[in-house]
């Protein structure tokens, strides 16, 4: 009886065939537009092309903006892990009145459109520019505002999973220090919240462009759009990697949650 | 009790003092002291959401307010007011609104597709891991995937033209302008709203049927007499989160419409790069103000759904 609200065999088919080549077209048009040679054969030169040491310097500002953006998202997750993860378990074992407050500051950042954001962030790194230097690292600071809701969300889930306080009452009964308690008991047991938010990180630092194009900084997307302008076969190649990459990390994500969550019910 | 107890009468007051003393003195450190270590914890979070996330929301506000000599004015806000931008702000609101209700209604349609799969098989971990792609992580990429496939020398416009001697550009490259951003954003809509109202959906009882049933009803009468209006507001909040989605959206746009400022996202680009603009400065300021009110509003709104939602979700 428990699946007497789900749809017929058939319904399910239809919709899924149907919206699933929707979606598909684009993907499947990009794929062939990057192997499609001049005269309508077919070649992988431009793949080849794409991954040719002689021809980094064509892609440099791609191969640029990855770098960048890969020592943005270690620097971001970094962020989550150092400073969101321990202040959530700090919250929840001493202030929990704080936790509303708390989770409206968390989601905040779902409010405020990205590019409203950049208006008033533009004086802000000035500022930064003059103390800390243009490093590309310095974006991190705001990409770790964009990345809040979304770490929040998956690390106050394995909070909300564990009973935190017993966990920490118990080892500290048992002479564990506070620094010894968040590494050794809290962080493990916070695992799958942990893993998700650092994932997710990364593929939001990898897709940000709306920050990172108004304040002039070289990241990966910003790389695609300027390739883009010289060479689209290029960034469509670029494209495909990306989203294939991020793709896969969701797809872990997803994995590694339920394999949490289902390990706790059994 | 405890404050009054040393100004009380000294009669009282001198017994209960000394047992009192200790027992007050004993947890008072403790807890101050707790307290004090506790709260410097939050201090950096709390300096760190100040800076980049208060501060800079603060400060575009307040821009729009300052003219080009730091002194207050309403010049900029008036600017709200001008026909142009006026124009771009309902480019920004029907496109916003047309591709939230594509992606709601496709969106929707897609979940219930889905109903009573497992959460762990194979389908739904694929989807949603795409879903979250494309509503999360698209972007700029998505503005290319659209270009390769219906721009001006994409394959499905070739193939159109070739096979079918059909010419979707007859009307000029209609992709490359306002038009061409109802597709695109349809590609991260529909996903957003897979991933929003999946919940909602999840959540209906399969015992309401039973009830539904039991109680006279049919089969067919489930959705229209209790499913639709149980999840009505779910519904409405999910496509609230879509237009305030489209709202903001910058990428795609400024990835497609390499010129000219259709939505207010790309005005707000005129706006930063070039110094006046409508012969105003600071115009970013008021652009994302007015931009701020509307999402704003849209999204406590969907708040407010969202919590009356949340009573069929317990």
């Amino acid at each position: 009886m428990t699946a007497s609200l789900a749809p017929s065999r058939t319904t399910r088919w239809i919709i899924g065939v149907a919206v699933g080549a929707v979606f598909a077209v684009p993907f499947v048009a990009t794929v062939v537009f990057t192997i499609t040679a001049p005269d309508g054969g077919i070649t992988l030169d431009r793949w080849a092309a794409v991954f040719d040491p002689a021809m980094s310097a064509t892609y440099r500002p791609v191969w640029t903006g990855l770098v960048n953006s890969l020592i943005l998202a270690v620097v971001t997750v970094a962020i989550v892990l150092l400073l969101f993860a321990p202040t959530m378990v700090l919250v929840s074992l001493r202030f929990p009145a704080l936790r509303r407050v708390f989770e409206f500051l968390a989601l905040l950042p779902i409010t405020i459109p990205a590019i409203v954001l950049v208006v008033g962030l533009a004086p802000i790194y000035l500022q930064i520019g003059r103390t800390l230097g243009t490093g590309a690292w310095t974006l991190a600071f705001a990409y770790a505002v964009l990345v809040l809701p979304f770490a929040y969300r998956s690390i106050q889930a394995s909070i909300d999973a564990v009973d935190l306080r017993t966990l920490s009452e118990a080892a500290r009964t048992l002479g564990a220090g506070w620094p010894t308690v968040l590494l050794r008991v809290i962080a493990p047991n916070l695992r799958p919240g942990l893993l998700a938010a650092s994932l997710i990180s990364v593929a939001v630092v990898l897709g940000e462009f709306t920050i990172a194009s108004l304040l002039n900084r070289q990241v990966l997307q910003t790389g695609l759009v300027v390739i883009n302008k010289q060479d689209a076969w290029a960034s469509a190649i670029f494209t495909l990697l990306a989203l294939g990459f991020a793709f896969v990390l969701l797809l872990i994500i997803g994995r590694a949650g339920r394999a949490g969550t289902g390990r706790k019910t059994s | 009790m405890t404050i009054t107890a040393p100004t009380g009468s000294p009669a009282t007051g001198s017994p209960l003092a000394p047992p009192a003393g200790p027992e007050r003195d004993a947890p008072a450190p403790r807890d101050g002291r707790r307290g004090d270590w506790s709260w410097l914890g939050l201090l950096p979070f709390a300096a760190y959401l100040g800076a980049f996330l208060v501060l800079p929301t603060v400060l575009a506000l307040s821009t729009g307010f300052v003219d080009g000599d730091g002194s207050f004015t309403w010049h900029n806000v008036a600017a709200l007011g001008d026909p142009v931008v006026l124009g771009t702000f309902w480019n920004s609101t029907w496109v916003s609104l047309l591709t939230a209700a594509i992606g709601a209604v496709v969106g929707a349609i897609v979940c219930f597709a889905m109903l009573g799969l497992p959460d762990t098989g194979v389908v739904r971990t694929t989807v949603d891991a795409a879903s979250g792609v494309l509503a999360q992580f698209g972007g700029v990429m998505l503005a290319f995937v659209l270009i390769a496939t219906i721009g001006t020398q994409g394959v499905v416009t070739r193939i159109l033209a070739d096979a079918f001697g059909i010419d979707i550009f007859a009307d000029g490259a209609w992709i490359y302008a306002l038009p061409g951003l109802i597709p695109a954003y349809v590609v991260f809509q529909v996903p957003l709203m897979v991933i929003t109202f999946m919940p909602a959906l999840s959540a209906l009882r399969p015992q309401w049927v039973e009830a539904h049933l039991t109680l006279g009803g049919t089969r067919a009468g489930f959705w229209p007499q209790v499913g639709m209006p149980v999840l009505a507001p779910s519904f409405l909040a999910s496509f609230l989160l879509l237009f305030a989605n489209a709202f903001s959206s910058y990428a795609t746009a400024a990835a497609l419409a390499s010129q000219g400022s259709q939505i207010v996202p790309l005005q707000i680009r005129t706006a930063l790069t070039s110094e006046t603009v409508l012969g105003r400065e600071n115009l970013a300021g008021a652009l994302a103000l007015g931009m701020i009110v509307i999402v704003a509003v849209v999204m406590a709104v969907y708040a407010l759904i969202q919590r009356r939602a949340a009573r069929w979700q317990s």
